[in-house]
């Protein structure tokens, strides 16, 4: 503890040297994101189902071994407008969806009866498995850094679910003259600054920086349920699509809200304005 | 309130028996109902009540927020997010509030350049210009505290970069800064206290409002004119005039606020905010909201920690000697076109500093580094020095209108409120 303080007081006493008044201005550059449009975008936009179920299968298979997604129980996912609501099932822990989807997972708990730590089956309330039983051990088995969790990714980047397409489906060989270091990757779409790797022209060095997460999408290494053909590209859009929808559940609600209100504030502003020139009528103003 | 000769007539036995003990309808009466407001106002003066309303709005929403927020450095970030996903309608409500912060600062910002404008700030009126920026203090640090609230990056960071400040002042710097972060970092003491004073300062805002409404009923309002009130042809009572025409220029408001509150929740915000406080990892670039970017650029147009830090607090401690500063006997800016075009400028300034805020201050202005040369410390073309001419001119500025005082010449003003009303609806 005290040395974690220490470590902290040292960090505030640095930046106070250094300074706002010259912060820390990285060379850091990136691509720019991919084009590229979902069914959810604009303000009348909305999810589709059908790609958030295949969205969670890629995140299942493949994305799921190494990130978490704390934040969300397997009950969301039953949740209305979430990727396995159906109308019969008002309340998400009746979803047999969830109940399955939550079954095949083995989550820590204690017997209450004898006190013993046990493995039992999750149920729909829990929430979804950490990949890693703490940050340590998922550091140890991902050459020193941690995969990070993707409950709020959709929403932690410039860019959004275009940032996680790009990145995802983005992976290209590193140009000739970057060194790029044992266990990382090289990603345009990726922040980083890669002059200390780069040998060849100083004006030249390339955009974009080197990840710890190897490619991690390939062709056909997810099978959809419903025919989709899994290209990379497409498990790469899909699965944006269901972390934008994981980061904001409530986003179709807030848009459908977000309607009614503005009606009732143009009406409401009209009939303002209405008394308005009413109760003037008189007044030179 | 205003000194004024009352109208109320209680009808009722009870108002009667009320008004000889505590005449509270009477003081609502006479300063929301009966009170005489010249006729000539026009919508700059409706940011008055659409503060109030902002101040309603962020009172009662945070209210309901903090029943649900564990203000606890290794819970805070996850319990914003059991607010958005869990509560009912808490995403609303925690937008509202968010979003509401900026419409604050916005209407604030329009209402302090309004008074500037039209010399709201001048004799009898330096109290309750004083009082307003009392209030744009207290507002400044309660949205700097509650910022920090959710305990993202930004949050943490905001909070490093801000309490940091206070370290450069000589001797009792450090000893300053411990004391506000109740440890030798930023960490769960100070998260806890910024919860505490940020659920304390709205209700000082609110006190200090009632300070503000009484010292702006003493004198009156002023108008675009800025000539005083002369007779009771200047004036009309406060309801039903204004009541509705406040309260249309209400509702148009709230919905440029619904439009950012159910459309573009997040884009007055920072993404990283959505990644949880990490001590050991610093963003690539600390930003602060947008509404404090222009005191961040001019903190940072100054190579000097010391000199930035007392040129950032000296251009809000500034306004505060504004009502001597500006001594013209002309109130409105209508009447003074030298007075009008400096301030026209001024308005730009200030937008251009939030724009060098906004960006690294070793970032070009123009095409890729390849054009300008290097001044001083920095080159020519980059923000930095964008900030420092525009930082010259933010205090310049107020030294204009002292020397404008003296020598300028206003154009005729009229003889009463009523005098150009009539003759513009005549002409």
């Amino acid at each position: 503890m005290l040395r974690k303080t220490t470590v902290l007081a040292a960090f505030g006493f640095a930046l106070a040297l250094v300074g706002v008044a010259a912060p820390a201005s990285a060379a850091t550059t990136e691509r720019e994101p991919k084009e590229a449009s979902w069914s959810f975008e604009g303000p009348f936009g909305k999810f589709d189902q059908a790609q958030l179920q295949r969205g969670y299968k890629v995140y299942h298979d493949v994305c799921g071994t190494c990130h978490g997604m704390n934040l969300l129980s397997y009950r969301n996912l039953a949740d209305k407008g979430g990727p396995f609501y159906s109308e019969k099932y008002p309340n998400p822990n009746d979803s047999p969806f969830a109940k399955a989807i939550a079954k095949d997972f083995q989550v820590a708990d204690i017997d209450s009866e004898t006190g013993d730590a046990i493995q039992r089956p999750a149920t729909t309330s829990d929430h979804f498995r950490q990949p890693f039983p703490n940050e340590a051990a998922a550091r140890a088995a991902n050459g020193g850094a941690a995969p990070p969790d993707l409950s709020l990714m959709a929403k932690a980047r410039e860019g959004g679910p275009r940032y996680i397409y790009s990145l995802l489906s983005g992976f290209v060989d590193p140009p000739a003259g970057l060194t790029v270091t044992p266990g990382k990757y090289y990603n345009p779409y990726y922040q980083g600054d890669l002059s200390g790797f780069w040998t060849g022209a100083k004006d030249k060095v390339p955009v974009g920086g080197l990840i710890g997460m190897p490619p991690p999408l390939h062709d056909d290494a997810v099978t959809f349920d419903d025919g989709t053909k899994a290209t990379i590209d497409q498990q790469a859009k899909d699965v944006s699509a269901f972390l934008a929808w994981a980061a904001e559940p409530h986003q179709e609600e807030r848009k459908k809200t977000g309607f009614a209100v503005l009606i009732y504030l143009a009406i409401f502003a009209g009939l303002l304005y209405a008394s308005y020139r009413r109760v003037w009528r008189n007044i030179a103003h | 309130m205003s000194g004024q000769h009352s109208t109320y007539e209680p009808k009722t036995g009870f108002t009667r028996w009320l008004d000889s003990r505590l005449p509270i309808i009477r003081l609502g009466w006479d300063s929301f109902i009966d009170f005489p407001t010249p006729k000539n106002l026009n919508y700059w003066w409706t940011f008055g009540g659409v503060l109030a309303m902002c101040l309603g709005i962020q009172i009662a929403t945070g209210v309901v927020l903090a029943m649900h927020y564990t203000p606890d450095a290794g819970l805070a970030f996850n319990s914003v997010e059991h607010i958005m996903r869990d509560v009912n309608h808490g995403w609303m409500i925690r937008y509202i509030h968010a979003t509401g912060a900026s419409m604050f600062f916005l209407a604030v910002y329009i209402h302090m350049l309004r008074g500037v404008y039209y010399g709201s700030h001048k004799a009898p009126r330096e109290i309750l210009w004083i009082l307003g920026c009392v209030i744009y203090l207290l507002m400044m640090a309660t949205g700097f505290m509650g910022y920090v609230l959710p305990w993202g990056q930004m949050s943490y960071y905001g909070a490093v970069v801000i309490t940091n400040l206070f370290g450069a002042f000589p001797i009792i710097g450090k000893g300053v800064t411990t004391w506000l972060w109740g440890g030798f970092a930023v960490d769960n003491p100070t998260l806890n206290r910024f919860f505490s004073l940020h659920y304390l300062l709205p209700f000082m805002i609110a006190g200090v409002v009632v300070l503000h409404i009484w010292a702006l009923h003493v004198p009156g309002n002023n108008n675009p004119t800025g000539v005083n009130v002369k007779s009771k042809e200047d004036t009309i009572p406060f309801h039903p005039y204004y009541t509705v025409k406040d309260g249309f220029a209400m509702v148009c408001f709230l919905i440029l606020f619904a439009v950012f509150v159910f459309f573009m929740p997040d884009a007055l915000g920072h993404a990283d905010n959505y990644v949880p406080a990490n001590p050991l990892q610093t963003p690539a670039h600390i930003v602060p909201e947008w509404y404090f970017l222009p005191f961040y650029a001019i903190l940072r147009a100054v190579p000097d920690k010391l000199t930035g830090v007392l040129a950032m607090f000296g251009a809000v401690g500034v306004l505060f000697a504004l009502p001597w500063i500006d001594h013209s006997k002309v109130r409105s800016m209508r009447y003074r076109p030298a007075a009008k075009l400096f301030f026209i400028i001024f308005v730009l300034v200030c937008v251009g500093l939030g724009f060098c805020g906004a960006n690294p201050p070793d970032k070009p202005l123009f095409g890729d580094g390849g054009i300008g040369f290097t001044l001083g410390d920095a080159n020519l073309n980059s923000f930095v020095w964008l900030s420092r001419f525009l930082t010259a001119y933010y205090f310049a500025f107020f030294g204009i209108l002292f020397v404008l005082g003296f020598v300028e010449k206003p154009l005729p003003v009229p003889d009463s409120i009523s005098t150009p009303a009539l003759s513009e609806k005549k002409g």
